[in-house]
């Protein structure tokens, strides 16, 4: 196998890159279809919802990503700010 | 009287001795011999008090046993033991002993009866981990050593101040369980939150830590804020205000992590994390709450001590630990880069793996107790854990791009003390009974339920999806993050430059006034005390004898008239 480009390591060749994300994309379809066959049966009503924890994982962590990207123009500063 | 040797003896010898041998290898005999007789020590100690001594009217509970004080100490052990293997060979001698005494601290406060001896250890706490961070022998890890030991100092002297109120109003030193309802166990209080690095007050940490050594960070990881969450499970279990601090903690932890460019950094952000997991659950307070703290501090410690490992073996072999110098590094740092997903996914409460048999009891202590959104919360934080150090940290650092850097994999006993560490997050995620058996509470739960497992599964797998599709919006960037240490380190420092004119001026003329009234002072002291002042003239002996005569008729006068 040549590769000229860097993809030097048949874990980061676009090839293998494109098979694991069809793979992650199947597993996420399974956890959710799973739900039909196990019951969740949640504590507060809306944690029983078929996909609540697929939607409430993913939408946490959009939350999150942005609430920190907002902070982030306030607060983040160069790294020698302390320094001078 | 001494029934029990002091567990916190053994490695404060130790600490003696390391610092006197010249050999790394005799080093390691002793640093292992230490930690294992700590931890038989441990394991022998009966509950109760087992070595008290007299001290200023009060009696001192230096030993004191009980399942979670155990616990602790087991973990806290074990870390010296494995933290030893790790460190041996790189780490200074001074570094080496200054984390045995360090330990020897964290298990003192572990075993502490008595409000004194717990301060006597947590100050000894102070001190060995300012040396550890001064070890990192940089210019930053001196300064940021100076501004730990000032925060330390603080958090000890209010300790204080609350220890004494204790022992004022009510006699006693005892350690036992409080609430913050009075000045002075508000102070206990606020004092042993400082270390627990809660809000306000958070910056210490991700301040110091990450400037120490690749192996003293290793060392930090495990001791202060852990000795801190045992403190509070023994002197404020129940504290409704420490769900609040705790679920600050978590947030904080996590959208500070997710804007940190530096590795060790991000570990750093991640400890305050998981520790408001902890702070949360001795808030709630129940039995369940409390063996979910407990559980879940051990945990903790060996995850997060194999996470800065990985670190720190890739800040030894590369010198670097910035995300945007690293990246690739799984082609020739496999051991190195499996280790440290076994952590992240640990971290992550994954199933399979420590954190998930212990996190889920402080989720389950939230359902117990019908705290609806304290339970969506942490389950949100759990999504948000995965996304900044389960993913985040392993992603930039093994894969990302390939930065060209090459390095060894780590060295024959770095690995070891990371297959140690990696195998026990494994272990106690298949086998939990493991560490359900020595709670403080008995447990009856069940880790492993199919839609436990499906929800966790769900929830944490898109959070892995959305942090692929959010990549761009994450670039790291060669910043840092503000925090409340900016007051201080800024704004404070400013105001003292600017006013430095005036200042001076200001000083100069109190200095002034002070001499002029001593002078004042001075001079009347002349009319006085001076060679002709009226108590140092020479009187004529008449005047002396009149002057006894009268004193000692006045003497007899009294003495008729009383007797």
């Amino acid at each position: 196998m040549s590769n000229i480009d860097h993809s030097d390591h048949w874990l980061v060749r676009p090839k293998t890159i494109r098979l694991l994300w069809i793979a992650l994309y199947a597993v996420l379809a399974l956890t959710v279809l799973a739900q039909l066959f196990i019951p969740v049966k949640g504590y507060f009503g809306i944690d029983g919802w078929l996909g609540f924890g697929a939607l409430f994982g993913f939408g946490s962590c959009v939350a999150m990503v942005f609430a920190a990207k907002a902070l982030g123009w306030i607060l983040k500063r160069d790294e020698q700010y302390y320094d001078d | 009287m001494i029934d029990f040797l002091p567990p916190a003896l053994l490695p404060l010898l130790a600490a003696v001795l390391i610092a006197a041998t010249r050999s790394d290898i005799a080093r390691a005999g002793i640093m292992s011999a230490a930690s294992l007789g700590t931890m038989w020590l441990i394991w022998q100690l009966p509950d109760g008090i087992a070595a008290t001594a007299g001290f200023l009217g009060y009696t001192l509970e230096i030993v004191e046993g009980s399942a979670v004080r155990r616990l602790f100490g087991t973990i806290f052990a074990l870390m010296m033991l494995v933290g030893g293997l790790f460190a041996y060979k790189l780490a200074s001698r001074v570094e080496l002993a200054a984390a045995f005494a360090y330990g020897a601290g964290a298990i003192g406060v572990a075993f502490a009866g008595d409000l004194l001896t717990l301060f006597v250890f947590w100050e000894i706490m102070a001190i060995f981990s300012t040396i550890v961070v001064w070890c990192g022998a940089t210019a930053q890890s001196r300064q940021a050593g100076i501004r730990y030991a000032i925060m330390h100092i603080f958090g000890g002297v209010v300790l204080m101040v609350g220890i004494v109120g204790i022992a004022f109003e009510t006699g006693s030193i005892d350690i036992r369980a409080f609430r913050a309802d009075s000045f002075a166990t508000w102070m206990i209080f606020i004092g042993v939150l400082v270390n627990t690095a809660a809000p306000p007050l958070s910056a210490w940490l991700a301040d110091a830590y990450p400037e120490a050594s690749p192996t003293g960070t290793v060392f930090l990881s495990a001791f202060t804020t852990k000795a801190a969450v045992l403190t509070l499970i023994l002197l404020f279990p129940g504290e409704p205000i420490l769900i609040f601090v705790g679920l600050y903690m978590v947030f904080y932890g996590i959208i500070y992590a997710l804007l940190e460019n530096d590795a060790r950094r991000i570990l750093a952000y991640s400890i305050v994390n998981q520790v408001g997991f902890m702070v949360c659950a001795v808030g709630i307070g129940t039995e369940l709450a409390i063996n979910g703290a407990a559980a879940h501090a051990f945990a903790h410690i060996i995850y997060k001590a194999l996470l800065l490992m990985s670190a720190g073996v890739v800040l030894y072999r590369t010198g670097m630990r910035k995300c945007t110098d690293l990246g690739g590094l799984f082609r020739t740092m496999p051991l190195t880069c499996l280790f440290c997903i076994i952590g992240a996914l640990s971290i992550s409460s994954f199933p399979l793996t420590s954190g998930f048999t212990t996190k889920a009891l402080i989720s389950e202590a939230a359902v117990k107790e019908s705290l609806a959104l304290v339970y969506f919360l942490l389950l949100a934080a759990s999504a948000g854990v995965f996304l900044h150090a389960g993913i985040k940290f392993p992603w930039f650092v093994f894969f990302q791009k390939d930065s060209g850097l090459r390095p060894k994999d780590a060295p024959w006993n770095m690995s070891l003390a990371m297959a140690i560490f990696a195998g026990l997050c494994l272990f106690l995620g298949v086998y939990p009974q493991a560490i359900y058996e020595y709670l403080p509470y008995p447990v009856s739960y069940e880790a492993y339920k199919p839609d436990k497992l499906v929800l966790y599964l769900q929830l944490l797998l898109f959070s892995g999806l959305a942090f692929f599709l959010l990549l761009p919006a994450m670039k790291r960037t060669l910043t840092i993050s503000l925090d409340t240490d900016w007051i201080w380190r800024r704004l404070l420092y400013r105001v003292s430059e600017s006013g430095g004119n005036g200042l001076s001026s200001g000083i100069q003329s109190l200095t002034g006034w002070v001499m002029a009234q001593l002078e004042a002072l001075r001079i009347r002291c002349l009319v006085y005390w001076g060679i002709e002042g009226t108590f140092s003239r020479a009187w004529p002996i008449g005047t002396t004898a009149l002057w006894i005569a009268v004193l000692l008729s006045t003497y007899v006068l009294l003495y008729y008239v009383l007797a």
